[in-house]
């Protein structure tokens, strides 16, 4: 089992790094009832684990046998056809669409990636929060007469889903709870966000992450030198996942730890910052070829392109000049958008690294003739 | 500790006001609608305004009392943007329900008018042609069927509508309405709030009393019954002062490095952008030093990532993206690019 799974915290009272928003969830529930949630922060920073444990403090141990399911959702769309421009008009009616999606599910709780569904995500939404409010378990003692439904990701959520969201929340809040699970709040709707309790997590200080770190050592037996939790703390950039699997990576590749032993980077950063050296070293097409090359290998390995960008534009900004900058950090905010807005992102990151180039290189020409 | 948590009603829900003069601060649309209930006769109504204004709160209201609670059920339809509201939805179920003729027998103290009302809320978000199919349903049934539309942007409704109906523009609510609102509220379910707390409250919540009862119940929740400014502060998701002027003088510092620092820092702790876009811009907008020429291409600045957040863009470089520009224009460089 890897640490990231066996180190993480199971209830609200044995978190390390979240203790303030753990005692206020913990208030929360202790009346046996709960509002809608919704949980955002960056990625890493423990979201996921405190709704876990939030969920085993408001249904004791059985949150924690669920079951995978693949279940296919048959849902009824209404669906208007106008061709008004034919002589005859088709009636609208309505037809039945499959979705197929994969919850986990426990007895209390239904737990799915909403936007996996893609842009039929609202149909999934509304039908399985109907689903759940129509079996309404009963609870012997009528306190917890309402099950959670957990949605990861609703930042992906469509617009239209979310709008539908809104009602759907009022109308069934008496046999559901829905916890929601975002990594910003700006792209979920003023109108969801204000039906629920927000929580903030942010990420974990680097202190906090050394903490975590001296604390699994200490449960593994492992001896740790002065300083090194604190390297690795610094090179995860506050990510506490990310911290933990670079620490077990180091135990696998040598120990006892040295004070000097070189914490490995990640191979995708190491290959974007190869890619940003050879931007910065020659201008030209087949330069650019080249890195086009380069590119596609790193998206064939599922490196999203928005992380990529990113990491391009921090490896380029440790090298330029300051004026450089804020054009080059504009444009990479520009080409993001487009690239959110377009479908292959293979062509603005291109478009990226050849403006980056045309800048670069009138920056040089004009700077020494 | 006062019974503050027994009931999972949400207190919007719980003190939504049953009546029509019970709504506050809709001094016009509460006449109009008070005459109604005496000639029970009204004509189609178009309620529009910012949010938590009390908007649907009137509208059923209004049908609560004309029709009284066994009536309700038969004569009136609430439709709102979670149903499917389709054009379909428009041929079928608004025409087959608007369609139904009612004689008015009196019932149980209610005026119970010759009508059925149709409700339907949040109707910017409404397509088109939904729209356009409603004009001519409105009409044909205009003797036994009123319509009531409730929206937030009356542009987002076509003038065919618009013009059938008599519009009332909902204000949004002054900070001593709100407060008196509030602490009717903090008695009834036993709450401690002091002054201090009450003006922080009136102003995230800028005139949308739904924001400010529910800013309230979360907050009483999680703290318990006394409540302090801070507790409001961070159950709202608003980002404390300290850490938006952080990064504004971080652009007032011409220093692009510091300027990424302070932008990761919001990014690791999670603030939403569009949440920190709005207030920065507040402190750009009071600040006197900064020339209008430079407010002003800031603010267009502003207005484009937002547009961009909106789309889906990524949070972190649309922030880097504004400070820098605001650096930028704080420092006056030239607007165009140098490569």
């Amino acid at each position: 089992m890897l640490w990231v799974d066996k180190y993480r915290p199971k209830t609200l009272d044995k978190v390390i790094v979240h203790q303030d928003v753990a005692q206020n969830l913990q208030k929360l529930v202790s009346e046996g009832d709960c509002p809608h949630l919704l949980f955002y922060g960056p990625s890493g920073s423990g979201k996921k684990t405190l709704i876990m444990a939030l969920l085993r403090q408001i249904f004791g141990p059985s949150a924690d046998k669920v079951k995978v399911e693949n279940k296919i959702w048959k849902v009824d769309v209404s669906f208007s056809l106008n061709f008004f421009f034919f002589s005859f008009r088709m009636q609208a009616g309505t037809r039945t669409i499959d979705v197929e999606l994969t919850t986990l599910s426990s007895t209390h709780h239904v737990e799915l990636n909403p936007s996996d569904a893609g842009f039929q995500d609202r149909y999934v939404v509304q039908e399985i929060i109907k689903e759940m409010a129509k079996n309404r378990p009963i609870d012997t003692k009528g306190k917890k007469g309402f099950k959670v439904l957990v949605l990861n990701e609703v930042d992906k959520l469509s617009r239209e889903a979310q709008h539908s969201l809104r009602r759907t929340m009022e109308k069934y809040s008496a046999s559901c709870r829905l916890i929601l699970c975002s990594n910003s709040s700006s792209k979920v709707t003023e109108a969801v966000r204000s039906r629920c309790l927000n929580v903030r997590i942010n990420a974990p200080m680097e202190e906090e992450i050394v903490n975590v770190l001296e604390f699994i050592a200490k449960k593994e037996g492992l001896q740790i030198p002065q300083g090194f939790a604190a390297r690795i703390a610094e090179k995860s950039n506050r990510n506490l996942r990310r911290a933990v699997l670079t620490f077990e990576a180091c135990r696998v590749q040598q120990y006892p730890f040295t004070n000097n032993q070189a914490i490995p980077p990640m191979d995708w950063e190491q290959y974007v910052s190869e890619i940003a050296s050879d931007i910065m070293k020659e201008q030209s097409p087949k330069r650019l070829f080249e890195v086009r090359g380069k590119l596609y290998e790193l998206l064939t390995n599922c490196i999203p392109p928005e992380i990529i960008l990113k990491r391009l534009l921090f490896e380029l900004l440790k090298k330029l000049d300051s004026e450089l900058k804020h054009e080059v950090s504009n444009w990479a905010a520009h080409y993001e958008h487009r690239m959110r807005l377009g479908q292959k992102s293979i062509f603005h990151l291109e478009a990226f690294v050849a403006k980056f180039m045309s800048i670069y290189k009138s920056f040089l020409v004009s700077t020494f003739g | 500790m006062a019974p503050v948590m027994q009931t999972s009603q949400p207190w919007v829900e719980k003190y939504r006001p049953k009546q029509v003069k019970d709504v506050a601060h809709q001094d016009e649309v509460v006449r109009v609608l008070t005459n109604t209930l005496e000639t029970s006769n009204c004509p189609h109504m178009l309620f529009y305004g910012p949010p938590g204004t009390g908007k649907t709160t009137t509208a059923l209201a209004i049908a609560h009392q004309l029709f009284g609670p066994e009536l309700y059920k038969s004569r009136v339809l609430e439709l709102n943007a979670s149903d499917d509201r389709g054009i379909n939805v428009v041929r079928t179920k608004i025409k087959n329900f608007a369609a139904v003729a009612v004689g008015s027998n009196r019932h149980g103290g209610y005026p119970c008018p010759p009508f059925k009302i149709i409700i339907l809320d949040e109707a910017d978000s409404m397509t088109q042609d939904a729209q356009n199919a409603l004009r001519r349903t409105m009409e044909t049934y205009s003797k036994v069927t009123r319509f009531f539309f409730i929206c937030n942007y009356i542009s987002r409704i076509i003038e065919p509508l618009a013009s059938r109906c008599a519009k009332f523009r909902f204000k949004p609510l002054t900070e001593e309405i709100m407060g008196s609102r509030i602490l009717h509220i903090c008695k009834e379910e036993g709450l401690n709030l002091d002054s201090e707390a009450l003006s922080t409250l009136s102003s995230i919540s800028q005139g949308d009393l739904r924001r400010a009862i529910t800013f309230l119940q979360s907050a009483a929740r999680l703290f318990g019954s006394s409540i302090s400014a801070k507790d409001l502060i961070s159950v709202s998701g608003v980002i404390p002062n300290e850490v938006v002027q952080a990064i504004f003088s971080a652009c007032r510092s011409g220093n692009f490095d510091l300027a990424n620092k302070e932008v990761n820092n919001v990014i690791a702790e999670g603030y939403p952008v569009s949440q920190m876009l709005s207030q920065l811009y507040d402190i750009v907008i009071d600040a006197d030093d900064i020339s209008d020429e430079q407010k002003a291409r800031i603010c267009k600045k502003f207005a484009e990532a937002d547009k961009c957040l909106v789309d889906g863009a990524d949070e972190y470089l649309q922030l880097l993206n504004v400070a820098s520009s605001t650096m930028q224009a704080l420092s006056n460089m030239p607007q165009d690019m140098a490569f």
